[in-house]
């Protein structure tokens, strides 16, 4: 009765193909079949957040939809954040703030946090408790999670963030020697 | 947590999806957004042998008005509900309880027609639908009819709606200007479901209450309205006395399931102390 179904979406803008049973969920695609394992697997009952990736422009948590569902859809993970080898500001973010200490749930909140900046460049930290009450930590207790979402949310309007992280430094020395 | 096997249907068209449902039966279920049929069938409480998308039909999301009426599409996104610019203006209370629904990436994909149609009276719009005398719109193989939600909930999992039948739209009437409105919830975190919750909306003239509606989730079988409380405060200045018997009253129709977020006397109490808060916002919020 269950047989495989060829899918096919993007994946971080690369085109790709997968052969699936219907009821495969979108996290094990992405672990198991195209070594993608920045998503994390965490409850496996979407409370958590840390499967957390982008999906048409919404954040998803994977566990929580069958791989035929992505049919045509754009994906993008924490793996597709960084761009041309730089890191992404909220990346950055994260390093400076000390946004985690295990890091496991830490591919989810900054996928998470992308849509979130996207939708509202300028929250409050109220409105980044509010709209990230979908991803748990239980290392930091969130408090350097909301400050590196505000780290990010300063550089990405164009604002000075101030950087002390030490290979932060050293590009930030690198490219004012530049300039 | 993989769910059985099943064969997965996409249909492109509402009269394709019927004609699916005529053809499984009672061994088809409907796929909005999942959120509450994809953790039953990963924990196989759900074993559906065919599962029927409705994701990629055209024209069933959507908030629109006509006349003195809004219409939701079934498969409008809790995050749709939230940023629509007309419910703000015209349903505030909709606004209001869809920030209280689970968390962000599920509000992302849960819909007010799965949310509904689903039954569980832990859900939050059967209670507003209630509240709000909202009717459903349900699409079969003989057409359409409009079903009002007093006449829908009839058990827990358990609907008017018939097995081959899709809920294509929710029609609301507005309430009038100045009514006051608002949603109460109680719940340990964020994503779980109502220890109890209470909606509120409220006219007044002066002091007076002119009409009011109340319904209460997961304080019983199905969503609750409230209707000895609404009598009981219907004409009469909103004194704490007045709203303390309408209290009583609220409690009173109050059968909780026990669990882990509490026992009867807890919900029902939580029930009593949601109409409290809910009903002292509403006062609040109307234009007298």
């Amino acid at each position: 009765m269950s047989q495989t179904v060829k899918v096919s979406f993007k994946l971080n803008d690369r085109p790709v193909d997968v052969l699936v049973e219907p009821r495969e969920l979108l996290i094990h695609t992405l672990r198991e079949k195209l070594a993608h394992t920045g998503p994390h697997i965490g409850c496996e009952t979407s409370h958590c957040g840390a499967c957390t990736v982008d999906m048409n422009g919404a954040s998803l948590k994977s566990c929580t939809i069958l791989t035929v569902q992505c049919e045509g859809a754009d994906i993008l993970t924490i793996e597709g954040i960084a761009k041309n080898g730089e890191l992404h500001a909220l990346q950055e973010g994260f390093m400076q703030e000390h946004g985690l200490q295990c890091g496991f749930c830490t591919p989810g909140m900054i996928t998470r946090a992308y849509r979130l900046l996207q939708e509202i460049p300028d929250p409050t930290e109220e409105e980044i408790r509010y709209w990230m009450a979908g991803n748990l930590c239980r290392c930091t207790g969130y408090q350097n999670i909301v400050k590196s979402i505000q780290y990010a949310a300063r550089k990405l309007r164009g604002e000075p963030v101030e950087t002390s992280h030490p290979l932060m430094g050293e590009k930030a020395a690198q490219s004012e020697m530049a300039g | 947590m993989i769910p059985k096997p099943f064969e997965y249907h996409s249909p492109q068209s509402l009269g394709d999806a019927v004609a699916m449902l005529q053809q499984y039966g009672d061994e088809a279920k409907l796929l909005a957004g999942g959120h509450s049929l994809l953790p039953m069938m990963k924990l196989r409480f759900a074993m559906p042998s065919h599962l029927i998308d409705l994701n990629r039909i055209p024209d069933l999301a959507g908030v629109s008005e006509s006349g003195n009426e809004i219409r939701i599409g079934a498969m409008t996104t809790e995050n749709q509900l939230i940023w629509s610019d007309l419910l703000q203006r015209k349903l505030p209370l909709l606004v209001e309880a869809a920030r209280l629904i689970a968390d962000p990436q599920v509000r992302y994909r849960g819909t007010i027609g799965g949310d509904i149609a689903h039954g569980d009276p832990g859900n939050d719009h059967p209670a507003l639908m209630l509240t709000l005398d909202a009717s459903f719109v349900l699409a079969g193989a003989n057409g359409e009819r409009v079903v009002p939600a007093s006449e829908f909930f009839l058990g827990t999992y358990y609907t008017a709606m018939n097995p081959d039948e899709i809920m294509t739209q929710i029609r609301i009437p507005v309430p009038p200007q100045g009514t006051g409105w608002c949603y109460a919830k109680l719940k340990r975190k964020t994503g779980d479901f109502a220890a109890a919750a209470a909606a509120v909306l409220l006219q007044m003239k002066g002091d007076t209450c002119t009409g009011v509606a109340i319904g209460l989730t997961n304080l019983g079988p199905t969503a609750l309205r409230a209707s000895d409380a609404e009598a009981a405060l219907t004409g009469k200045p909103l004194t704490a006395d007045a709203i303390e018997a309408a209290a009583q009253k609220v409690m009173a129709i109050c059968e909780p399931a026990a669990d882990l977020r509490g026992d009867e006397t807890y919900k029902t109490a939580m029930a009593g102390e949601m109409f409290r808060k809910a009903i002292r916002t509403a006062m609040e919020r109307c234009t007298r």
